[in-house]
């Protein structure tokens, strides 16, 4: 971990030299994600409420996506740019250090630009919990609190699982672009406006469901029973993360044994 | 210390056609071929030594050198370095090994030099000690105490070279791979770069491993040739020896009045002539330069001559004729 940190800040130092560029990129992060927000508002203005969720409650399961999505593009961004390290061979460098290839991958990218989505998705979150009659136990902002590290590591698993495919293919590469922003644009409302089919996908297979929409359920007391198995879906959701490092390193040994 | 037995790998490479139907013909029903990079290769090498890596482009240099640095897996053979197998316990093998790739920079582009030394103290996990007296050593044989606070976008490349290979020694590494080190330099920075390389393997006993196009770099630094062609060592030997065998061989140049003379002496063979200039070769273990310039002097009207051996450069030339690759 003190090693991560040593990377973060040589990497920041690098961001603070191109001023303009950041600041350019950041007031652009902010923007584009939050007009899609303004289109869910305009939305909630024609019907009073989508599939029993009212716009506050969207609002909130919107907040949590895109924080999740942000801190994990802030962090995770070498592995969404991973196959520039393949052509220009940075990956045969990494396999040089007596360092472990996923911490590495970590260090060779830090997008902090993404502040300025994670400062609109803050920002809808106030809103929205102002707005909602919330009885915040400790459970539920721990609950809270899970469902965020938990996008994080869903979807820094989609950008592994998509930087596994350059080890394969240089091009092409946007089909995980699908799972990755397409999830996030899914999971910003909740699952259950959608049918069985995408429910279970998001559910089970890439489980942004467990994000929000799951939780949520407890949180914004939509459930009755089984409260506990509705807190701990979060927890559940993070063990995604197994299999796309299980994949990750079946990737690095194709490459070893191929080349490029 | 460095054992290699056997070594082959091939690589499977997509089969491309000019034109545009072959382009869609191949990408409905891909066509590979393959091609074998290196082809059971053997050699030792002992701790200390400096081996002049050499062959022509695409004669399987950077394989070989990526084999032995672990980032690729051949299909068969053994390699055993300082105990470890390269590509099997790869952390604990490369903490030995310092490599650098003359077209590859390891430092980090927007940042001061040192910020990158102190990022690799870190990932080696170099004590505080030997950080401070490896970073002496290089600092003033390498002589970049100026670079050391400059982003290295600003460096020049000969800068940044040295910069690169100081970065590949601060773990103390056994084991020192260069990847055309040379490449691109101005002479000044050459002459430095191959008077550092030289110091370290003296003073820190380095093995190094050097592939290289520049064959002055292989004169001032290997003392042994391995070469490679067409994935297959052709030649392993003393660098010396090479030269000797092949220093039976003088160039004599000769500056003449005109003259229409054709020459027809044995051992010597005729490089070029024009009315005013000959350049011959010279066997010298079938006739002696005396006589040659003798027989010479009967036959011309002589302005100048000179007597020079074959530069290294030409001897490699003339065995990748040899060997035809």
């Amino acid at each position: 971990m003190k090693i991560y940190f040593k990377y973060l800040k040589i990497l920041i130092k690098k961001e603070l030299q191109y001023r303009t560029s950041f600041i350019l990129l950041a007031v652009g992060q902010f923007f584009v994600p939050f007009i899609i927000f303004v289109g869910i508002y305009l939305l909630f203005l024609r019907f009073p409420n989508v599939g029993g969720w009212s716009l506050y409650e969207v609002a909130l399961t919107y907040a949590i996506i895109h924080i999740a999505f942000s801190i994990s593009e802030c962090f995770g961004r070498g592995f969404d740019v991973f196959s520039t390290n393949i052509k220009s061979g940075t990956f045969d460098r990494i396999l040089l250090r007596p360092r472990s290839t996923i911490l590495q991958v970590f260090g060779t990218r830090f997008e902090f630009s993404r502040i300025g989505r994670l400062l609109q998705a803050i920002i809808v979150l106030i809103y929205a919990i102002y707005h909602l009659n919330i009885d915040w136990s400790i459970m539920k902002t721990i609950t809270l609190m899970f469902m965020i590290i938990s996008g994080i590591i869903i979807f820094i698993g989609i950008f592994m699982i998509g930087a596994t495919f350059a080890f394969w293919t240089i091009e092409g590469l946007e089909v995980i672009n699908i799972f990755s922003d397409g999830g996030r644009a899914m999971a910003q409302y909740p699952l259950t406006i959608y049918n069985k089919f995408i429910r279970k996908f998001f559910t089970f297979v890439i489980p942004l469901g467990t994000v929000n929409y799951l939780p949520l359920m407890f949180v914004l007391d939509k459930v009755n029973e089984n409260k506990f198995i509705y807190m701990l879906t979060p927890l559940l959701g993070i063990l995604f993360i197994i299999p796309c490092i299980t994949i990750w390193n079946h990737g690095v040994k194709h490459y070893k044994s191929t080349g490029s | 210390m460095i054992e290699v037995s056997g070594l082959s790998k091939s690589f499977k490479v997509a089969k491309r056609n000019p034109g545009i139907i072959s382009a869609l013909k191949s990408f409905v029903h891909p066509q590979f071929t393959t091609i074998q990079a290196i082809d059971d290769l053997t050699f030792n090498i002992k701790q200390g030594e400096i081996i002049g890596y050499i062959g022509p482009n695409g004669a399987g240099k950077s394989t070989t050198i990526k084999i032995m640095s672990g980032i690729l897996v051949p299909d068969k053979g053994n390699c055993k370095i300082l105990g470890y197998t390269p590509w099997k316990d790869r952390v604990n093998y490369v903490k030995n090994i310092g490599v650098v790739f003359g077209q590859r920079s390891q430092l980090f582009w927007d940042v001061p030099v040192m910020d990158s030394y102190n990022l690799l103290k870190d990932i080696y996990k170099i004590p505080e000690k030997m950080f401070e007296e490896n970073l002496d050593l290089l600092v003033s044989t390498l002589d970049i105490s100026q670079l050391l606070d400059t982003p290295v976008r600003q460096l020049s490349l000969g800068q940044k070279m040295r910069c690169e290979i100081g970065a590949s020694l601060l773990h103390n590494p056994k084991i020192l791979f260069l990847d055309e080190p040379t490449i691109g330099l101005d002479a000044v920075s050459k002459i430095a770069v191959r008077q550092f390389i030289k110091t370290i393997n003296k003073e820190k006993q380095v093995t190094v491993i050097l592939t290289t196009h520049d064959m002055q770099d292989i004169e001032a630094l290997a003392s042994r040739i391995i070469l490679i062609g067409k994935g297959k060592i052709l030649l392993d030997g003393n660098l010396a020896k090479l030269k000797n065998q092949f220093n039976s061989q003088k160039v004599i140049t000769i500056d003449y009045s005109e003259s229409n003379e054709v020459i027809n002496i044995p051992g010597v063979k005729l490089i070029s002539q024009s009315k005013e200039r000959l350049m011959l070769s010279v066997d010298t273990s079938i006739i002696k330069i005396s006589d040659c310039i003798n027989l010479l002097s009967k036959k011309y009207d002589l302005l100048d001559l000179s007597v020079d051996s074959r530069p290294i450069e030409e001897i490699i030339v003339s065995l990748y004729r040899e060997y035809q690759i």
